[in-house]
């Protein structure tokens, strides 16, 4: 059949919440009045899009931060780091994953590697702190895990 | 009105020593398409002396000599970079016109906070939170405002206000301080005065943008058209050209890219054809529009003495304006097969979409057949596109070892938009 006009809805959302689809025969869903949206892990994750990076762990486990190589670091650089925050220090043009500690009055970086001496930060060096880790991805099956 | 125009300094540069802690103090350079020229640098690289535009092979020694880092274009990484700081921008501020990749103008009037230190902080935050160093003009107008940018960038603090009420007491100027600026700009440094009415202007005894902003208004709308009173009446303070902080939607879609190489063959051809297509028809869905018409236009390599040139177009009419890829590749391959030549080696291919009408108002033929199955196959190939990556699904599979793309020799990871790319961090 054909028809003069034809009336076109929007190009539909690319999320599509699961309940919305349309039902082909039957009472419509009795939920579909509560749809709502689909959950965003960027909203748990990202407070801050403009300003939260992803880098990946390499390297030894940082046992105390549940910190573990190939790891998946959010990073947001908006925040002002604190004591006690794990932090992304760009150290002799590298970047290494590090705690901010203070210890009389003074910051530094700290190592969980007692090997590794911790690196003192003052005023002029603030830079060297790139940004504040604030969630760590870790997957957990050995085998299968995406990408 | 107060007016901003923040501009990210030496930007392509800039994004590739945002994940490179190594290269913080080092020059760097960032070379065009197909490694061609050096089109972008950093402060240090521009201490060199490098100038501007050089072709890379003219510079390759000053280049080694210096331990500079060079970089092809990442356009990747360069637009979301500047997707952060518009969103920053736009989070910050209700009417923000993105001008362009590394430019967006803001109107600061009726905010809680003053201009100035406003700035200074959205300058703080765009370093420390992106880690991009930006330089900001402030001034009545969209054109003073450019001009006060220029001058932003000289300066350590990277923030310049010219004209009055923006500028408080700190750094702001007086009247003849203004005139004194535009004194030493010279015409063509004014937005929107193309350098080609350079000589024109100058006839008329018109060097500097403070001769032109003193200019007849009669023999300015006469010789510059209405366009050009607008950017005089701006030079004077009188604000004349709005903020637009809603783009229209594009008259036209191109997608064009010198190959790497020489291309003879029409099979090479019809697969680059097929790729820019699929390029230009992603955006076209995306601004949610359907085009009438495609044009082709190959060419050959005009600076190549010697060799037979050629250079052919075509347009190719769809019979109802579509978004639909298949269709629009084999129009495409239509267009490209009836401009073809065999016998030369083509340097570029181009691909514009034209004809653009919003998906919603669409007019139908009489006898409209379009297929409801289309637009859910076109759905689900672009959510896998979007979830597996652009080369997974597309209309014209490339060759396993075909080779006719950009150069990008010097291509840094796409650390913002793959997730294989990433920077690492080192624990320790």
């Amino acid at each position: 059949m054909y028809s003069l006009f034809t009336v076109k809805a929007e190009a539909a959302p690319r999320r599509i919440p699961f309940f919305s689809q349309a039902v082909k025969a039957g009472f419509p869903s009795p939920a579909s009045d509560y749809v709502e949206a689909v959950l965003d892990f960027n909203d748990l994750l990202a407070a801050d899009r403009a300003t939260t990076f992803v880098l990946r762990a390499e390297g030894e486990s940082m046992t105390g931060a549940a910190i573990f190589p190939g790891d998946y670091l959010v990073v947001d650089r908006a925040l002002v780091a604190r004591p006690e925050d794990v932090v992304i220090a760009a150290l002799d043009g590298e970047f290494t994953v590090k705690r901010l500690r203070r210890r009389a009055g003074r910051f530094e970086l700290a190592a969980e590697n007692p090997s590794y001496p911790p690196v003192a930060v003052d005023e002029s060096s603030e830079l060297s702190i790139w940004g504040v880790v604030t969630y760590v991805i870790h997957g957990l099956r050995a085998t299968g895990r995406p990408r | 009105m107060t007016v901003a125009l923040v501009d990210c300094n030496g930007f392509y540069a800039a994004c590739e020593k945002v994940f490179r802690p190594d290269l913080e103090h080092r020059p760097v350079v960032v070379l065009s398409n197909n490694d061609g020229c050096i089109v972008a640098m950093s402060r240090e690289a521009r201490n060199l002396g490098i100038p501007r535009g050089i072709p890379l092979f003219k510079a390759r020694n000053l280049l080694d000599r210096e331990n500079v880092a060079v970089f092809s274009s990442n356009y990747a990484l360069y637009a979301d970079l500047s997707r952060r700081v518009m969103d920053l921008l736009r989070s910050r501020i209700p009417l923000a016109e993105v001008y362009s990749i590394d430019e967006a103008f803001l109107q600061l009037d009726h905010l809680p906070e003053a201009p100035l230190p406003l700035c200074r902080r959205l300058r703080s935050d765009i370093r420390r939170g992106i880690g991009l160093p930006t330089s900001i003009g402030v001034a009545p107008t969209k054109v003073l405002a450019k001009i006060a940018a220029g001058r932003a960038k000289r300066l350590p603090g990277g923030l310049f206000a010219l004209g009055e009420p923006a500028a408080g007491a700190e750094s702001g100027l007086g009247e003849a301080d203004v005139a004194a600026v535009l004194a030493e700009t010279p015409v063509t440094g004014v937005w929107g005065i193309a350098s080609g009415l350079a000589g024109r202007l100058k006839e008329k005894g018109i060097g500097s943008a403070l001769e032109l902003r003193d200019a007849d208004d009669a023999w300015v709308k006469r010789h510059l058209t209405l366009t050009g009173l607008r950017i005089v009446w701006e030079l004077r303070g009188i604000p004349s050209i709005a903020l637009d902080d809603a783009p229209p939607a594009k008259k036209g879609i191109m997608s064009s890219r010198s190959f790497g190489r020489p291309v003879a063959e029409l099979n090479e051809l019809l697969e680059a054809v097929g790729d820019y297509t699929a390029r230009a028809a992603a955006k076209l869905r995306a601004q949610g529009s359907l085009c009438r018409h495609i044009d082709i236009w190959l060419t050959t390599d005009r600076f190549r003495p010697g060799e037979p040139r050629y250079s052919g177009g075509t347009a190719v009419s769809l019979d109802d304006a579509s978004d639909y890829l298949p269709d629009l590749v084999a129009a495409a391959r239509r267009g490209l097969r009836s401009v073809f030549r065999e016998g030369y080696r083509y340097k570029k291919v181009a691909v514009f979409l034209s004809g653009i009408e919003p998906r919603s108002g669409r007019q139908t033929g009489l006898f409209d057949d379009s297929d409801p199955r289309k637009d859910a196959l076109s759905r689900v190939a672009a959510s896998l596109r979007e979830r597996f990556g652009p080369e997974a699904l597309g209309c014209v599979p490339r060759r396993p070892g075909s080779d006719w793309d950009m150069r990008r020799e010097c291509l840094s990871p796409r650390y913002t938009t793959s997730w294989t790319d990433l920077a690492t961090a080192r624990i320790g």
